[in-house]
Formats: C-alpha cells, structure tokens, sequence
C-alpha cells in the first residue's frame, strides 16, 4: 500500500499524516469515553497499541491461510483474544486503570481502528512492515488520546497527572470532564487539524479505513446520499 | 416498576451515544438522513434484543465450565454469527425488508453498542428479561439520537459553517450541546 518499502514511513504515517482518529476519524468512542483523566487516555491507549501490534502480526503472518470469504470472523477471533489477553494483564498488574476503563476495555474489539488495519494493511503486507504500521498507527491513537485527556483533565479539573496546576484549580469547569464537554474537545481538535492541515483532509469516515467496507462495498454511503 | 426505570434510564438518563459513547462510529457515519436513520435503528434494535437474548444462556454455559474470561471472544463471536445469518434468513424469507435494512446490518457487527450492551447486562448482573429490556431501550436511546441528529444535520448542511468545522466538527460540536441538555435528566433515577 502506501509508502511500500519505507520503514520509516510505514511508523509515521500513523502518528500524525494519517493519525487513526483526528485525521481518519476512527475509534471515536473510547477516544470520547475514557479520557476524563490524561492517565486513562495514555493506558487505553498502549492497550490498543498492544492488540494492534499483535493483531497485525498475527494476522499478517497468517493472511494465506484465512480464507478469504470467512476472513472477518477469523479476525475478529484473533482481536478478541489478544483482548482477553490484555484484560488479564490489566486486572493483574494495574488493578485502579482496570476499573477508570472498565466496558472499554473489552470494546476494544470492536474499536474500527484495529480491523480497519488488518483488513486495509496487515492482510496484504508482510509481518514486519504490519507491526511497524500497528505500532504507528498505535502511537498515533495513543497520542490523540492523551492530547483530549490532557485538555480535559486541565480544564475540567484543574490538575494534569494528578498535578494540581496554580489558578486553574479554583475555577475547574467541571462541563469539560462530563460527556457533553467530550464532544466539545474532539469537536474543536478535528477542526483545528483540519485548518492546520491545509488539505483537505477526509470529511467523514471513508470506506477505504472502513471494516465492514468489505461486505457492504460502500452501499452505505449511497442509500445516504439519495 | 423496574423495567420501566431501566428503560427510562437507558433512553434519557444514559443515553448509549450522547452519555456512554457507544456506537459513535455509525452515530456519525448515518446520521445524515432520517430515512437511513431509520433503518439503522430498526437494525440495531432488532440485534441488539436478539444478542441480549442469545448471549444470557451461553453466558450461564461459561459460568457452569468456569471460563468466564471466554465472554468477550464468545459474545462477539455470536454476534457476528448472529447478523450474518439474519442477513441470509432474510434476504430469502423477506426481500423487501432486506432491502431497507441489509446494507445496515454488516455495519452493526462493528459497533460496540452492540458488544457493550450485552457486557453491561452481565456486569450489571441483570436477570435474563432485565437483559432483554435493557438492550431494547439502548437501541430506542440509539435509535432517538440518530432520528434527532439526522434532524439537526440535515440543517447544517446548508448553513454557513467555517470550513474546518464542516462534516464531523460540527456534529460532534453540535452532539455537546444535545448531550448538555441530555444532562438535565441526571438524577431522574439514581
């Protein structure tokens, strides 16, 4: 695909030229859901990176295998379990981000930035250039996230990490860490990309990163548009 | 008394896109017109009963062999199956409704509204026809959030916006403002 043959191309595409979620609108809702603190943004998203990374991996190394009409369940099943994976590992080891994630961290299966991958990138490129797109890509959400939570947490409560921040702290603007305050932040983000961009960057979500492109082969997008 | 307050709250109180944040995804994507709007809420409501009502008994089969971990692998799993098969069933048994419905229904697979309701039934340890009112008042709640929005973007599209708000800034700008006054129904029920 694109940048064939560039390691370091395949890295930094997902970190800011296609960033998953401000410049593909992707994973938009545990970009929404859990980024009331910086810290949750950062853990949700390294967990992601993690599936990503696996999946990508996985799924790279056995795209001659997966029949091809059966090839979404297969992914889906491979997604699911690395998941699982992570759930045990974050129930262990980090108990308190266990319970900020909560739901999330299961619906990261579900999350559209990691079957979008495997069906746009890892089912037709080698393992290695596959995990450097996951990690890329990973990173990427990763650092979306924790831009919404860092603007979120300082603004709505007036402490970054836990830091209590001088001024900010006597006027926290608690609207900003419920849902409503979500949407206003991602709002704004997008748009800023988009006027820095300079380019016109994808209006809507795009069959090309799509998942479900496959079976539905973009009809979605002409019964809206009658 | 207590399936209409987890119905109340499920539609108003928690409204699944506009306070918990699932389905965002096709939240955006269809919104656009209250035709496909439509459709896409018929589809997920349908799914989203039916996974409920299938995803309880396997849940008590994992809980009997002790591999409750399993749930997420075995719901999505289901799911899956489950829209790929009513997609089959239906395009033999009722093409028209096929028609206003198929292209919706590979997109539900996808959207974790579906995969969340059933994890929430489990982790709110709801009896089996609390499970089943429950995903029914999500997909109201889904389905009132995208009727409203096709409303409101259906408007915006011939509005003077600024162009970097255009398409998805401004509807997720405009989805703050709903959600706000979403707020006022907190405490409704506790």
């Amino acid at each position: 695909m694109e940048n064939k043959g560039s390691v370091r191309g395949e890295f930094t595409k997902g970190l800011i030229s296609q960033n998953p979620t401000l410049v593909g609108l992707l994973g938009m809702c545990p970009t929404l859901a859990v980024t009331t603190l910086a810290k949750n943004g950062i853990g949700m998203g390294l967990a992601t990176t993690f599936v990503l990374v696996c999946s990508n991996i996985v799924i790279s190394s056995l795209k001659k295998v997966i029949p091809k009409a059966v090839r979404l369940p297969c992914f889906i099943v491979i997604i699911a379990g690395f998941v699982t994976l992570i759930e045990f590992l974050m129930k262990g080891y980090l108990p308190e981000l266990y319970d900020a994630l909560g739901l999330f961290l299961s619906l990261i299966t579900v999350n559209c930035i990691i079957l979008g991958r495997a069906e746009a990138f890892a089912s037709k490129n080698g393992v290695f250039a596959s995990a450097l797109d996951g990690l890329g890509m990973g990173l990427g959400f990763t650092l979306a996230l924790f831009l919404m939570g860092s603007l979120r947490e300082i603004i709505g409560t007036g402490s970054w990490f836990g830091i209590k921040i001088p001024v900010l702290c006597d006027h926290p603007m608690t609207v900003f860490i419920m849902p409503a305050g979500g949407f206003f932040v991602l709002g704004m983000l997008i748009a800023l990309v988009n006027m820095f961009a300079g380019r016109k960057p994808p209006k809507e979500i795009s069959c090309h990163s799509c998942p479900s492109a496959a079976i539905c082969k973009g009809q979605c997008k002409g019964e809206t548009q009658e | 008394m207590s399936y209409i307050l987890i119905l109340v709250g499920c539609v108003f109180v928690n409204n699944v896109v506009l306070s918990q944040f699932m389905g965002i995804c096709a939240f955006l994507g269809v919104s656009k017109q209250i035709k496909s709007s439509v459709g896409m809420g018929a589809a997920v409501i349908f799914v989203m009963t039916c996974a409920a009502a299938i995803t309880y008994p396997v849940y008590l089969l994992l809980e009997k062999f002790n591999i409750t971990y399993l749930r997420t692998v075995a719901f999505i799993l289901i799911i899956a199956m489950f829209v790929q098969f009513v997609e089959i069933v239906m395009k033999k048994v009722m093409p028209p409704l096929h028609k206003a419905l198929g292209v919706y229904l590979p997109l539900i697979t996808t959207n974790c509204a579906v995969l969340g309701v059933t994890i929430a039934n489990i982790d709110k340890e709801y009896s089996f026809s609390q499970s089943i009112v429950n995903a029914l008042g999500t997909g109201l709640a889904f389905t009132l959030a995208l009727l409203m929005f096709s409303g409101v973007r259906s408007t915006m599209e011939h509005s003077d916006i600024p162009a970097p708000f255009k398409g998805v800034p401004a509807t997720l700008t405009a989805a703050a403002i709903v959600s706000l006054s979403f707020m006022g129904f907190t405490g409704m029920i506790d």
